[in-house]
């Protein structure tokens, strides 16, 4: 029964990989003028330009260009980057475990912090906390990621001295110094996760402490604690599963602007360096990269969620 | 609901009304810009270079002794700029192909979604960085950008309110009495379909600003003679052991813009509801 449910919804994904993918390969269209030009610049030689033009199949169909291109994506063949000569999949390779590192602490904050949140927020209503809580709630969708990390390195890096404002440690080469480097980045690609996540559980959860189960908790004098921790917490969170299945793609994007603030070497600052140098094949890749990364994710999230709930039929 | 009520009970929401006045100064001040600014952003004054807030610079001056309240309210130009850009283009191509879409339905509508469906599913900010790519890094490029990152999300919007009313029995009997689709389209479904496309439109407000000014401060957004106030965070940035507060401004101005845009939404979809009683 589940494997029919895997295959059914496995068959919703693949469309969605099929057009993301085209959409991707499709942004070489929106180059204005000859597309071969615009990358290699003026000065480029007619070799070059020849060379390019068949590396990319530009004489073919665009249909045919495009399964040409998926062929060799799906063969982790993305390429060579215009401006280094570099094979495409080996620098993605380079950076997906650094950006993968700071995606998932990002992840972890924005579950903990949000869960944290919304719970205190819930135990002690109208009190500061809950304020707190509510005020998290409506600031940290409104404030730019790069205002955030700027903040908090001005404050402990600059003026504190705490920690690192600049660098990364992958885990495995020290996890000592790799704990000290996330913590800024980390938090400030976790605030609006944490913003989205306390908001959501904290009104799910008002639902679940109105139900008729929790009352009935209550009153068998269960205590309070017990009513949110046992009754109520496990229920409201089902919906938030999903939240934080898509959170992981605001997470990701979010990675391109921590990475360059922190100098972080991951997909984000290469996708950024890739723009300035016109480097059109490696801004292809990462922006793939990402999108099937996204896609998987969310594909994952809803088979979590099935597996969750228990009132879901296959 | 005429215009009339709706403004009555969006003045009843105070924070959103708060929101909306806000909102309409900064329309106003980011037209008027170039003329009400004391200065040309750019103008440099090499005398008076890192200058605190006085009378003849109200909030000081830059490393190059540009006037940083005038390079704020051009910024406010950009960011209204593409905030509205942001909504009028969705406005008028996602919402009639997805009326149109979810009006005739058929295999074509299922089609359309699928591609909706696979252009949503990919982050924003992802998104706009391939399209710029793509396009060239410049103020114009960004904007469509986030222009066409929004239209599916209308596109979608649109096509599920048609859904639901189109088999409403005023649409029914519009069709019986002999109603063409694009006048029944016009003239009932569009006007019924509108309020989540306000309140959404509000919400794109905020978040197209947070992608311009997040463009704009990676470098990948407006560039001179534009001023965005993403560029003036991260050129206030590089000055912050000198003058923390020029950063502080831009700061403020992006919070407050955003937050505005979310308000005024949050209000906007109670005061729209003809179910929801104003509180």
């Amino acid at each position: 029964m589940f494997l029919k449910f895997l295959l059914r919804r496995l068959l919703y994904v693949i469309p969605m990989l099929f057009i993301t993918t085209l959409i991707v390969f499709s942004l070489i269209l929106l180059i204005p003028g000859d597309p071969v030009l615009a990358m290699l610049g003026d000065s480029a030689t007619h070799e070059k330009i020849a060379e390019l033009r068949q590396q990319l199949g530009l004489d073919q169909p665009v249909m045919l260009q495009y399964f040409h291109w998926l062929n060799n994506a799906i063969h982790g063949d993305l390429g060579r980057s215009i401006f280094t000569g570099q094979h495409v999949d080996e620098a993605l390779m380079q950076t997906l475990s650094v950006t993968m590192q700071l995606v998932v602490v990002g992840m972890i904050f924005s579950i903990v912090g949000g869960i944290f949140f919304a719970v205190t927020s819930i135990y002690f209503p109208n009190s500061w906390m809950d304020y707190v809580a509510r005020f998290f709630g409506t600031l940290g969708t409104a404030i730019p990621t790069f205002l955030v990390a700027m903040i908090l390195i001005i404050f402990f890096s600059l003026k504190l001295n705490w920690l690192p404002a600049t660098g990364f440690t992958s885990l495995i080469d020290g996890p000592g110094t790799f704990l000290k480097g996330i913590i800024l980045p980390g938090f400030s690609l976790s605030l609006a996760g944490i913003a989205v996540i306390t908001r959501h559980l904290r009104s799910s959860l008002l639902e679940t402490m109105d139900a008729d189960y929790v009352r009935t908790a209550y009153s068998k004098g269960v205590s309070r604690y017990r009513a949110i921790f046992k009754h109520s917490l496990q229920n409201a969170m089902l919906p938030v599963v999903t939240t934080i299945g898509l959170l992981f793609g605001t997470a990701l994007g979010a990675t391109v602007v921590v990475e360059n603030i922190f100098a972080i070497p991951g997909m984000g600052q290469l996708v950024v360096n890739a723009i300035e140098q016109r480097d059109f094949t490696m801004v292809q890749g990462v922006v793939l990269v990402m999108i099937v990364m996204v896609i998987v994710i969310n594909f994952i999230t809803d088979i979590v969620y099935a597996l969750l709930d228990p009132r879901i039929e296959y | 609901m005429s215009f009339k009520t709706i403004f009555q009970r969006l003045m009843a929401e105070k924070l959103a009304f708060i929101s909306f006045i806000f909102l309409a100064i900064l329309v106003i001040i980011a037209l008027l810009a170039p003329y009400i600014a004391p200065y040309d952003p750019f103008k440099q004054d090499l005398s008076e270079v890192m200058s605190p807030p006085s009378a003849k610079h109200w909030l000081g001056t830059d490393g190059l002794g540009s006037d940083i309240f005038s390079q704020l309210l051009n910024g406010s130009q950009t960011a209204i700029k593409a905030a509205l850009f942001a909504i009028l283009l969705p406005l008028f191509i996602g919402v009639p192909l997805g009326t149109l879409s979810g009006y005739f339905g058929g295999i074509v509508d299922d089609i359309f979604m699928r591609i909706i469906d696979g252009i949503i599913a990919i982050p924003a900010i992802i998104l706009a960085l391939g399209i710029t790519s793509a396009l060239g890094v410049n103020l114009w490029n960004a904007m469509m950008a986030i222009g066409i990152i929004f239209t599916p999300q209308f596109a979608r919007l649109a096509r599920g309110q048609t859904l639901q009313i189109r088999s409403e029995p005023y649409v029914e009997a519009a069709k019986i009495s002999g109603a063409g689709s694009v006048w029944i389209m016009v003239r009932h479904i569009i006007p019924n379909i509108s309020p989540p496309i306000v309140v959404q439109a509000s919400f794109n407000l905020s978040i197209a600003i947070l992608i311009e000014t997040t463009l704009s401060f990676l470098g990948l957004g407006a560039q001179a003679p534009d001023v965005s106030w993403g560029n003036l965070i991260q050129q206030g940035y590089s000055m912050i052991d000198m003058n923390p507060w020029m950063m502080v401004y831009p700061g403020i101005a992006i919070l407050l813009t955003i937050l505005a845009g979310n308000f005024l939404g949050d209000g906007l979809r109670v005061a729209l509801d003809p179910k929801q009683k104003s509180s």
